[in-house]
């Protein structure tokens, strides 16, 4: 019985293999006209190599969408981004250790200089925002999905001085809810993050009781602190009259608050993340007007738009000193900021696409990269 | 006739012998030799580079490493050395905490194990004991932070209740505790549970080496045998189960992710473990600021690594010169 069985698995194994071995075979023919005939572009056939990139984690889920999306068109890249974080990724990109950085943060005076010396020419490197994501500020209490609050409420919150769920201040803005008495248990980020950083900018300028800079590193004293939005947002599920924050993607069956924006409450919407992207001006300093670095208006007044988000950029060169690291570079960036890249990174990532007309200035700006 | 034949044929082995053993003589101590030095090498190696790493941020005069790094704050009373002496506080009141509650504990086992359990079961508790060693950290942080907290953190409120006069049970002005119990004795606890199988595997060796006949005579003069513990193995293996705490309290100081996983971290010198957002450990202060740090960064937390590499060098120099001061009870002779 026993040899039966082991000869009858051979036997399928073999067979499988053949078949499989037909299957790639038969594969292999139709694709290069296939392809061919799907994209025009010329060189789309001679892609190949591989780009390597390096920067913040927040991209990482995005990015493996991407990675995916782009290596189907063009089998012979290889696509490698480490998610190091984003100060990481930029030293490694103006260290000329990686083609294109991943980064929550701009860039300062001094990495502008070391990225004119790091590129070729002496034209530096641009900003693309290419992932934009909404953070929510989440919180746990049995039967309350949604509440409203200023950006003053808020901060009171997160310094310690209101307590308890039914303060005075909450009630207020949401009549209506019936709001228990629960102590809040405040949750913050124990490392260094983007989303700690874009958190505390927004309380830093739409709020007048913060009292602190924005920092990427927690500065109110008070609270539980979790390593990671993973745990952050375990510590919330797990604590009754916990309020946290974290990327809208990870808020899950979680109470979500809508920030007050000018005289109405907005929830957290791919729409409205983008749409307070477009209506920001560009950073001071920015590196010419090819360089698409934001100074995110977080006092906007503009209907629907959601001033809580973090917009992580790639870093590239305008100019390259190897051609083909440019044609990879761009044609990888372009499929990122295409209708399609952003969908990919939407599903996978819960991130907000970037709005038609930005996605249009971004690929205006790839054609412009140079080659030596 | 048969003795002339086997002479020389004995005489030539015995030379070939002595020159094989020769050879493997040389061979093995070159050997032994070469992986003595690699260690001080290595040990050389870490210490050249967290010296080396660590300097810009010792000797920044300019302020320029608070420009430059978000999480060293000056105004607010944060610069590195502040910072430093935190974490140093942090690091070793949460190992001291471990260390208070698994020595009792680990001696307790050793003892059960080495002296008072039947022969079959104690092979097998050992082996258990060995299993809980190998068990990583992270698994042990994910079930502190997922299982054990939640259990723990009514006993702390209970604590805080009517044990708050001590000031280390003291509840937050408001009379409650951490609601999430991610306090500095949740890390304790399940420290001295990653601590325990080291100290008891050690002390058990000990124990077991004390000799048979001062056993069998404190015995034979009358003694329980609680008293012959006493008198017998406990002077024996002194040295043994404070050589063994010592190694305990190093896995202890240099934990990272169960601390990590564990603790709401704060800076401060409070003595309060039941409130959250007063300690941290130095390695999982390191682990949670390197992901985003920028270079001036991570010199400043190799210089944290290296008032950590200091303080770990004091513990087992003191281990040392403990161990040696009692050499003549130690259990190694």
């Amino acid at each position: 019985m026993k040899i039966a069985t082991r000869t009858g698995a051979v036997a399928a194994a073999a067979v499988l293999s053949i078949a499989l071995a037909a299957c790639s075979a038969s594969n292999e023919d139709p694709t290069p006209s296939d392809t061919s005939s799907e994209t025009p572009t010329e060189d789309a056939m001679e892609l190949s190599g591989t780009l390597n990139g390096a920067g913040a984690s927040s991209q990482e889920s995005a990015m493996e969408a991407w990675r995916a999306g782009f290596q189907s068109t063009y089998a012979d890249v290889t696509v490698n981004y480490d998610p190091v974080g984003s100060g990481g990724g930029r030293t490694q990109f103006l260290d000329g250790a990686t083609s294109f950085a991943g980064s929550d943060s701009l860039m300062d005076a001094e990495e502008y200089e070391l990225a004119v010396a790091r590129c070729d020419g002496d034209s530096g490197a641009v900003h693309l925002p290419m992932y934009i994501s909404p953070i929510a500020v989440i919180f746990n209490l049995e039967g309350v999905d949604s509440i409203n609050m200023d950006a003053d409420t808020i901060a009171a919150i997160f310094n310690g001085e209101i307590t308890s769920w039914d303060d005075a201040a909450i009630a207020s803005q949401n009549e209506g809810v019936s709001l228990p008495s629960t102590a809040i248990t405040i949750v913050h980020r124990a490392d260094e993050s983007g989303t700690t950083k874009n958190f505390t900018d927004y309380l830093a300028k739409a709020s007048s009781n913060w009292g602190h800079d924005a920092s990427g590193d927690w500065a109110g004293a008070a609270g539980e602190s979790g390593n990671g939005t993973s745990a952050l947002v375990q510590i919330v599920q797990d604590t009754d009259g916990a309020i946290g924050y974290a990327d809208a993607s990870r808020a899950g069956d979680l109470g979500t608050v809508a920030l007050k924006v000018g005289e109405e409450y907005v929830p957290f919407s791919a729409e409205a993340a983008a749409a307070v992207v477009d209506a920001s001006p560009l950073a001071e300093g920015a590196n010419g007007e090819n360089d698409l670095a934001y100074e995110l208006d977080r006092t906007t007044t503009a209907s629907g738009a959601y001033p809580l988000v973090l917009v992580s950029y790639h870093i590239l060169c305008q100019q390259y000193d190897d051609e083909a690291e440019r044609d990879l570079v761009t044609s990888f960036l372009k499929y990122v900021a295409s209708a399609e890249g952003q969908e990919q990174a939407a599903s996978a990532a819960g991130s907000s696409p970037i709005s038609a007309g930005l996605s249009s200035q971004i690929t205006a700006i790839l054609d412009e990269i140079a080659a030596a | 006739m048969t003795t002339t034949q086997d002479a020389p044929a004995s005489a030539g082995s015995t030379d070939l012998t002595a020159r094989q053993e020769q050879a493997a003589n040389t061979i093995f101590r070159g050997l032994s030799t070469t992986a003595a030095l690699l260690i001080l090498i290595t040990l050389a190696a870490v210490a050249t580079f967290l010296l080396a790493e660590a300097w810009p941020a010792l000797t920044d005069a300019s302020g320029e490493l608070a420009a430059k790094v978000s999480w060293i704050k000056p105004d607010d009373g944060e610069s590195l050395i502040q910072i430093a002496g935190f974490l140093i506080y942090g690091t070793v009141l949460i190992s001291a905490m471990a260390l208070l509650i698994a020595t009792p504990l680990s001696i307790g086992i050793a003892l059960f194990i080495s002296h008072y359990a039947p022969r079959r079961l104690a092979s097998g508790l050992g082996y258990l004991i060995d299993l809980l060693a190998a068990i990583p950290s992270v698994v042990y942080g994910l079930w502190g932070a997922i299982v054990l907290i939640p259990v723990l953190q009514p006993f702390y409120q209970w604590l805080a209740d009517y044990l708050g006069w001590i000031p280390l049970f003291a509840p937050a002005e408001d009379g409650t505790v951490s609601a999430t119990g991610r306090v500095a004795l949740s890390a304790s606890i399940v420290l001295a549970i990653m601590v325990i199988p080291i100290i008891t595997a050690v002390t058990r060796e000990v124990f077991l080496q004390t000799p048979k006949l001062h056993e069998e005579a404190a015995l034979a003069m009358g003694a329980t045998r609680w008293e012959m513990v006493r008198m017998a193995v406990f002077p024996f293996g002194r040295s043994g189960m404070i050589g063994a705490t010592m190694l305990g309290l190093g896995r202890a100081l240099g934990e990272t992710m169960a601390v990590f996983m564990i603790l709401s971290s704060g800076l401060t010198y409070s003595l309060q473990i039941l409130n959250a957002a007063n300690h941290n450990t130095i390695a999982s202060y390191i682990a949670s600021q390197f992901p985003e740090a920028n270079s001036q960064g991570v010199s400043a937390l190799i210089a944290l690594g290296l008032a950590l590499f200091v303080i770990t060098l004091l513990v087992n120099m003191l281990a040392r010169w403990i161990v040696s001061r009692r050499a003549e009870f130690s259990g190694a002779n």
